[in-house]
């Protein structure tokens, strides 16, 4: 590397062009490790698609097919044509981003726009055929199968698969789509199967943890019939109570006699007494995600609070942060000798070097109202996460402890090229210490920070970390137990997603999109009044 | 140590000792006096881990600032009770691998928003800026599914390996970070690769050759930010890695304190320190680069 430096930077940098010689420019360009580099790449790239289109050859995903064909055929275009050189160097960084993140983003604000949450999660043939499937109920000519409950993935958390063998011994592999027959697997006499190709044999312990699920679990084996089990090792073919009737759109309750008919807005059965079948489908709800953070006074007044509480936080943060890390790089930044300062620079900058989730779990003990390191130095005995300001004041704590070091770093580097002849002839001109600073350092100071700063303010928005690994978003107000004191949009949105009380992926993707403009929106307009983006018009 | 340095003055000037304390003082002594409380700052809660991973008992309510009797008992039982060595080697991979990948997406990308002049630039580079602002965590619904269907074609890229979860950090190779190395692209003078391409060098001869090496500093930043940011990344990790063999350091651990953090705690210390290690080792390497590579970048404004 050294060498290759001196080489090939040195050279043209120190003398000025040599004059070519004749013919220079037809002479070939490019080395043979240049030509053999890109034929391995290229040969690679084939060999990657090859390697991924054979699955979803063999399952016939011709979609799949044309979109790896189509990705190859560009790949191959861009490394041979003369042209579009930009494009060589933008294609393998462009595709993963195309893949990975804008296609989810554009996934999430299409989602914003449906009611996908627990209970909507497929099409409405789907919800049909888990409303019959589910309601199936054992009759005198029902078929009793071997039940085998297993798991595709993990046993303790995949998808359920029931594998069924029936009377006569084949065996079928059953989960909420519907049967298929099982091949390859070995079968013991009593029916139970062993062991599957793709499905992990859930073993009785973990099928106890899952009992409820099982339970539950239903089969759909065509129009009003279904597939139960009844303990963890039988199962049964049973007629639905419940049956739809394509007809009137409803599906009717063969005892009661009720009749839930289908409304397509909200994607649910419903009775005419307003009761709703529990399994719904999918629909687009257009803007009504959007329109409950506005108009639904309950959630309209926490979503304002948490809104101010992560504007105050992303702020004070970056405030705290900037105002100690210049502190410190001004105490050490002088043209007098300072004795341990390279000493100072590396004890001052092990916080950042720690690895930061752990920090925030022990920050997390620390500030443990019973057996804490904080409340035992200074004599407290103060439930720090128990009350909403010091939850927040311990969080601030927390993430300035963290980031303050970096920006340490930072303004050391920027304090450094800027020339000491400015605050020289300032102070000569008869500027004080601190008007030096404030009129000379700081101003040049920002133009270099400026971008920095709207970065550091940009990631604390958005610091999940920070609290979810501290206080979780607590403490919670008793009438609100979704809201807490120190959520941040961002975690308050993965318990809408992700939480306990049923996931709303429809809502939470509705604030991810909101939280996405707001950033944005900020981050836009103080880099454009920060100027840092001129640049990119040149 | 600032002691030596003030008596030799002191015998040329002669001057009273109080005076020259308070000169003293005046010149560097508030200097020390600032670190000192920053430093208490900054260090008391290493410190505590440190103890707390020495510390016999291993509970979070015996753990002291400084520790009363030490011990590697648990560093012992971290190894031996859980998978930690499996944990350390995937989070090592995971770092190392998306850190230099990152760093050539990103640089790859960078050249040509410096040196090119192409349809779709200001596009592409506005976009970088937005697109980074959208939490993709949040996007994490879809990424679930796309790896659940991921998982049933090809296993290998799926959940519990690190090769899916490293596809899903890929995405976002090309950030801020970019940004970050274009603006210190453009602060090398344009001269220098223009005259080796008239010399006859291919652009990937001026990229590899004479570009790269120069912007070394800035390399060093983005690799050093993005392995921080690997092993701290703990929500992707998470969803993606169930299975005890296939977890990270950052998942294994939170699944350690989460629900018994009292009797854990000597081991969750333990397992930090022994993950601080890589991170300052790569921190101590690079960090003579830092000031320079996130600073100059963006000081030719």
């Amino acid at each position: 590397m050294a060498a290759d430096r001196s080489d090939s930077a040195g050279a043209p940098g120190g003398a000025p062009a040599r004059p070519r010689l004749p013919g220079g420019s037809l002479a070939p360009r490019g080395s043979a490790t240049g030509q053999l580099a890109k034929i391995a790449v290229l040969g690679l790239a084939a060999a990657i698609a090859l390697w991924a289109v054979f699955p979803l050859y063999a399952a016939r995903q011709w979609t799949g097919v044309a979109a790896v064909v189509a990705v190859t055929a560009l790949i191959f275009y861009v490394y041979l044509s003369k042209r579009a050189v930009p494009a060589k160097y933008l294609v393998p960084g462009t595709l993963f981003l195309i893949a990975f993140q804008i296609i989810p983003v554009l996934y999430t604000i299409s989602t914003s726009m449906t009611n996908y949450s627990d209970g909507h999660r497929g099409t409405k043939e789907q919800a049909i055929d888990q409303i019959e499937a589910s309601s199936v109920e054992r009759t005198p000519d029902s078929t009793p199968y071997t039940l085998t409950v297993a798991a595709r993935g993990s046993s303790s958390e995949g998808e359920l698969v029931f594998l069924l063998t029936d009377p006569d011994g084949d065996a079928y592999a059953g989960d909420t789509d519907g049967l298929q027959p099982l091949t390859g697997a070995s079968v013991d006499p009593s029916g139970k199967v062993a062991d599957a190709p793709g499905y992990t044999v859930v073993p009785p312990s973990e099928a106890n943890a899952r009992s409820e699920e099982i339970t539950e679990f239903a089969v759909p084996t065509g129009s009003g019939t279904g597939i139960r089990s009844s303990g963890f090792s039988s199962a049964f073919e049973g007629r639905s109570r419940l049956a739809y009737d394509a007809g009137c759109d409803c599906v009717t309750d063969a005892e009661s006699g009720r009749v839930y008919t289908a409304d397509d807005e909200r994607g649910a059965f419903v009775a005419e007494d307003g009761d709703r079948l529990p399994q719904g489908w999918q629909v687009d709800v257009g803007m009504a995600n959007f329109a409950r953070f506005v108009g639904d006074p309950e959630t309209r007044s926490s979503f304002l609070s948490i809104l101010t509480w992560n504007v105050a936080f992303a702020a004070g943060t970056t405030a705290m942060v900037f105002v100690l890390g210049l502190g410190v790089a001004l105490t050490l930044h002088t043209r007098e000798p300072l004795a341990g300062r390279t000493a100072y620079r590396l004890l001052v900058v092990l916080p950042y070097a720690m690895p930061s989730f752990a920090m925030f779990l022990l920050w997390k003990s620390m500030f443990n109202a019973d057996f804490g390191l904080v409340n035992r130095l200074l004599g407290l005995d103060l439930d720090w996460f128990g009350h909403p300001w010091s939850a927040r004041a311990a969080v601030l704590i927390v993430n300035i402890w963290l980031g303050f070091p970096y920006m340490f770093l930072v303004a050391t580097g920027a304090l450094q090229s800027i020339p000491r002849e400015l605050v020289q002839a300032a102070r000569i001109d008869g500027a004080g210490a601190w008007q030096a600073l404030r009129r000379v350092t700081l101003p040049l100071l920002m133009v270099s920070m400026a971008p920095i700063l709207v970065a550091t303010f940009a990631f604390n928005f958005n610091n999940f970390n920070a609290v979810w690994l501290t206080t979780e978003g607590g403490p919670f107000p008793t009438d609100s137990p979704l809201a807490g004191a120190t959520d941040l949009l961002i975690t308050y949105t993965y318990r809408l997603a992700f939480g306990v009380s049923g996931a709303q992926y429809g809502y939470a993707a509705a604030l991810s999109v909101f939280i996405f403009l707001i950033v944005t929106v900020m981050s836009v307009v103080s880099l454009r009044r920060s100027a840092s983006l001129e640049e990119i018009h040149r | 140590m600032t002691a030596t340095a003030a008596p030799q003055r002191a015998s040329t000037r002669r001057r009273s000792a109080p005076r020259r304390a308070v000169l003293w003082f005046q010149r560097t002594g508030w200097r020390h006096l600032v670190m000192l409380v920053f430093l208490v700052f900054a260090l008391f809660p290493i410190l505590f881990v440190v103890s707390a991973a020495l510390n016999p008992l291993g509970t979070l309510s015996s753990s002291t600032l400084i520790p009363r009797a030490a011990g590697l008992q648990n560093f012992a039982e971290l190894l031996e009770s859980t998978r930690f060595g499996r944990w350390y080697g995937n989070t090592l991979l995971l770092a190392l691998t998306n850190a230099a990948a990152t760093v050539l997406l990103s640089a790859m990308a960078a050249y040509v928003f410096s040196r090119f002049r192409f349809r779709g630039r200001r596009l592409g580079l506005y976009g970088l800026l937005v697109i980074q602002m959208f939490p993709q965590f949040l996007a994490i619904v879809a990424i679930y599914l796309m790896f659940s269907t991921v998982s049933d074609y090809w296993p290998v890229l799926g959940f519990n390996t690190p090769w899916g979860l490293m596809l899903v950090y890929l995405g976002g190779a090309l950030s801020i970070n970019t940004w970050l190395m274009k603006g210190f692209f453009d602060t090398i003078p344009p001269a220098l690769d223009e005259s080796a391409k008239v010399d006859g060098a291919t652009h990937a001869q001026a990229f590899f050759r004479i570009m790269l090496p120069l912007v070394t500093p800035v390399l060093a930043v983005v690799a050093l930010l993005v392995f921080i940011a690997t092993v701290n990344e703990f929500l992707l990790a998470s969803v993606f890695l169930r299975d005890p063999e296939a977890k990270t350091v950052a998942v294994g651990l939170y699944g350690m304190v989460a629900d018994q953090r009292d009797a854990n705690f000597g081991l969750f210390s333990a397992g930090t320190l022994l993950l601080a290690i890589p991170v300052l080792a790569v921190f101590w390497f690079l960090q003579r680069y830092i000031a320079e590579g996130l600073t100059s970048g963006a000081v030719k404004g």
